[in-house]
């Protein structure tokens, strides 16, 4: 199988890439805002300073005059500690203050507006704010400035620390959202994987469509699947029935065959004729065996296909099949001992009959001539176990599961008539029981061991 | 050898402390070349203590302490005198000078233990907390009750006019930066300052420079009262010799507690050894017992709190009172009630 990758990682990496994102958009948003707002700060509270001393301008006796208002400073040594210049001119006169603090550039300040500016001052970057009144000195109006300054480093220190916050936050969020969307990745598949549970939980011959909900992106996949399971199952069960039609067809010849051959068998007096008839009689029921075992596979797959459970009791059918094959037994002197105890179980009986009918069919088949084949019906638990039990050669060291493979037939089977599909039958019953079926080699001494497993009901 | 060297620091420190108006001086002599200059406000007898334990933790350093008034100090440190340390008590021209530039920022365990109010920008250090107080001479206020607040003091003096009239001190403040300093945040912070000044104005107050001089004189007797005494001068000179003679007494309506800082002035050249007496003086000032040192930790148990009056703050607002317009409107009203002819 090729992949092109896992869509839900890839849909992950994309909703978290989109997090990343986010995350760090909103972080140079909030320590944008935040600067500005830290700075908008730091300018009121300067313009608030500069406005409270200008309130202080009056004229005494033709000079300008003023005091600084304790809460002048006082209110900027409240938001941060930082540098504070300030000076007071009159005109061209400085009245107080640093003398050479650089005023604010820019538009002409008009009367009682507040202007803003940066600067540097004393090795620092400062920010300033100053503010003009007009005072009636000596008869005239004289502009009178106020200029009131503070370094920028209590608003860096504000600004870093809300980016850093910020930051922390965002990845946060980040970690969040990354942890949401594999949620979410996996949410958004969940159906995709129940489909593929269901449909890898099925039987290897449950071909029945798909009813389940899916959403609606999935429907077009599952109504595909089960077409094409439709189709599937159309075309195996053609190709049975045409197997079924074929074994049918070719049995009712051969048995003709068959009449025919000993007819002439017994009218014939030459040795070698004789011995070519029987080898057509015997390469006949070859031929009819396998025919007839074709219709038993064909058989098994079709009633397993729908299953009808009904309460059976295995010692009786053991005792049934048994007694079938008898006649089979008695031509090579081969006894069937038979020890049950009542076990039901709900199954088919016209399969279990087929599977254990197959399972005897090969011991009896091969057994050496007077001997004896086992059949035990217990109970272990909540299992029933049917043991067929011979003193034939065994199955071999070659592999036991190839055994049950269709058309497989054991190393040493050379001379022994058999299509190979005896195994592959039994085991596809007790599948279908929910069962299996066990193959080993007799403990002490030659012989198979074959056990039908079945779950009590 | 170590004679050579001592007279070779002298005349160091005598060219460039040359300008200046001495009060006092001492030099601790050290193992090594290194001196450390330190200009202050504190008496020598005051600090002396701390001089030699830093002497004992660093002897290869030679100190050399010069004594000047704050204002002398604040002057010498603007015109770029060199110094490796600064301590003063009058903070609101320590605070300017950290303001304008002309400190050095030093950063230390020891100056991230004080408490946000005793530091500023990693530039100025607190490390004691001075109340100010009133001292009374015992025998000159025999048969008097005791004043508590400001309110009663004025009662007492204008009820006893003949009994006070030359005999109280205060600061001049024009002379004095600390007297400066608790006048102005005491006449922002309590409306009985002017009352209080009129009232003695009204009875001949005698002006001084210094508290050490009021002590004095309110020991010998010559003082009934002297108001604005800086407290830890008054506790350590009533510990060593009043013998009852004196009485301090901290006012309850309201508290002037001044922070005694130190700054590393930009011109400075031993700055590590200047850092390292700063550590010494914030961990001294971080202290939990008082114990003998003369000067109070930072906090007092039953000082400040009692009262419930912080320190003044260090902060721009210092710089108020320091504008000239602001002084000079501030020194005429303090004339006119103080100086009555």
């Amino acid at each position: 199988m090729t992949g092109t990758g896992s869509i839900g990682r890839r849909l992950t990496l994309l909703l978290a890439l989109v997090a990343a994102l986010l995350s760090v958009l909103s972080w140079s948003m909030v320590t944008g805002l935040s600067r500005q707002a830290v700075a908008r700060t730091q300018d009121n509270v300067l313009a608030a300073s500069a406005t409270t001393i200008a309130e202080t301008l009056r004229s005494e006796q033709g000079e300008v005059r003023l005091e600084l208002p304790y809460s002048a400073f006082s209110m900027l040594g409240a938001i941060s500690q930082d540098r504070v210049f300030y000076r007071v001119s009159a005109g061209d006169r400085v009245l107080t203050g640093y003398d050479d603090l650089p005023s604010p550039t820019g538009a002409a300040p008009g009367i009682g507006q507040v202007v803003f500016d940066t600067g540097d001052y004393s090795n620092e970057t400062i920010r300033m704010a100053s503010v003009t009144r007009l005072v009636l000195a000596g008869g005239q109006p004289v502009p009178v400035t106020v200029t009131v300054a503070q370094t920028r480093s209590g608003v860096s220190t504000i600004s870093a620390d809300l980016s850093r916050q910020a930051a922390i936050l965002s990845v946060a969020f980040f970690l969040v959202a990354v942890g949401f969307s594999a949620i979410a990745a996996r949410t958004s598949l969940r159906p995709l994987n129940e489909i593929a549970a269901s449909v890898s939980r099925r039987g290897p011959s449950d071909l029945r469509p798909l009813r389940r909900d899916a959403p609606t992106e999935l429907a077009p996949l599952m109504l595909s699947l089960n077409r094409l399971m439709g189709r599937l199952g159309q075309s195996i069960r053609r190709s049975e029935d045409f197997i079924a039609e074929a074994a049918h067809r070719i049995r009712t010849p051969l048995a003709t065959v068959r009449a025919q051959a000993e007819i002439a068998l017994r009218s014939v007096g030459d040795e070698t004729e004789k011995r070519r008839l029987r080898q057509i009689i015997r390469a006949v029921d070859e031929s009819s065996r396998s025919a007839g075992q074709l219709l038993d596979h064909a058989t098994v797959i079709y009633r397993t296909d729908d299953l009808a459970l009904s309460p059976v009791d295995l010692a009786e059918l053991v005792g049934q099949t048994a007694a079938a094959l008898e006649p089979t037994a008695a031509m090579k002197e081969i006894r069937l001992d038979v020890a049950a105890t009542p076990a039901r179980v709900m199954g088919d009986p016209v399969l279990l009959d087929n599977a254990l009918r197959n399972v005897l069919d090969n011991a009896i088949k091969y057994s050496p001539e007077e001997t004896e084949v086992s059949i035990r019906v217990t109970t272990k638990e909540d299992q029933v176990h049917i043991t067929v039990t011979d003193e034939g050669p065994g199955l071999g060291d070659g592999p036991l599961g190839a055994l049950t493979e269709r058309f497989r037939r054991g190393d040493d089977t050379q001379g022994i008539v058999g299509s190979g599909l005896g195994l592959t039958i039994a085991e596809d019953v007790l599948l279908a029981h929910d069962g299996r079926l066990d193959l080993k080699n007799r403990d002490g001494g030659t012989g198979t061991c074959v056990t039908l497993v079945l779950p009590c009901s | 050898m170590r004679h050579a060297c001592l007279a070779l620091f002298l005349i160091i420190l005598g060219t460039c402390a040359g300008a200046l108006d001495i009060e006092d001086r001492q030099v601790i002599p050290g193992t090594s070349e290194r001196v450390l200059r330190i200009v202050s406000t504190a008496d020598l007898d005051v600090f002396e203590p701390y001089l030699m334990a830093f002497h004992d933790s660093r002897p290869e350093i030679s100190v050399d302490y010069t004594v000047v008034s704050s204002a002398e100090l604040h002057r010498a440190i603007r015109d770029g005198a060199e110094f490796d340390l600064a301590l003063s008590s009058a903070m609101d021209l320590q605070f300017q000078l950290a303001n304008d530039g002309f400190a050095l920022g030093h950063r230390s365990e020891q100056t991230q233990a004080l408490p946000d109010w005793a530091r500023w920008r990693d530039l100025i250090f607190a490390f004691t907390a001075e109340p100010a107080v009133v001292v009374l001479s015992t025998e000159r206020f025999s048969g008097l009750p005791v004043p508590a607040t400001r309110q009663d003091l004025v009662a007492l003096l204008r009820q006893h006019p003949d009994r006070f009239a030359g005999m109280i001190g205060t600061y001049d403040v024009r002379d004095s930066g600390l007297g400066y300093l608790f006048a102005t945040q005491e006449a922002r912070s309590t409306d009985a300052y002017w009352r209080l000044s009129e009232v003695m104005g009204r009875l001949d107050p005698q002006l001084y420079c210094c508290s050490g001089q009021m002590i004095d004189d309110v020991t010998s007797g010559r003082l009934a009262l002297a108001y604005n005494v800086l407290g830890s001068y008054a506790a350590e000179r009533l510990a060593r010799d009043s013998g009852g003679r004196v009485q301090i007494i901290g006012m309850q309506d309201f508290v002037n507690v001044m922070l005694r800082t130190a700054i590393i002035p930009a011109t400075a050249q031993e700055t590590e050894a200047a850092g390292a007496m700063i550590n010494m003086l914030a961990s001294l000032g971080m202290r939990d017992e008082p114990g003998d040192w003369p000067l109070p930790p930072l906090n007092q148990p039953g000082g400040t709190e009692a009262v419930g009056f912080g320190p003044i703050r260090l902060g721009p607002a210092l710089m108020v009172y320091l504008d000239p317009l602001n002084r000079r409107s501030f020194l005429g009203e303090w004339e006119n009630a103080l100086e009555q002819r």
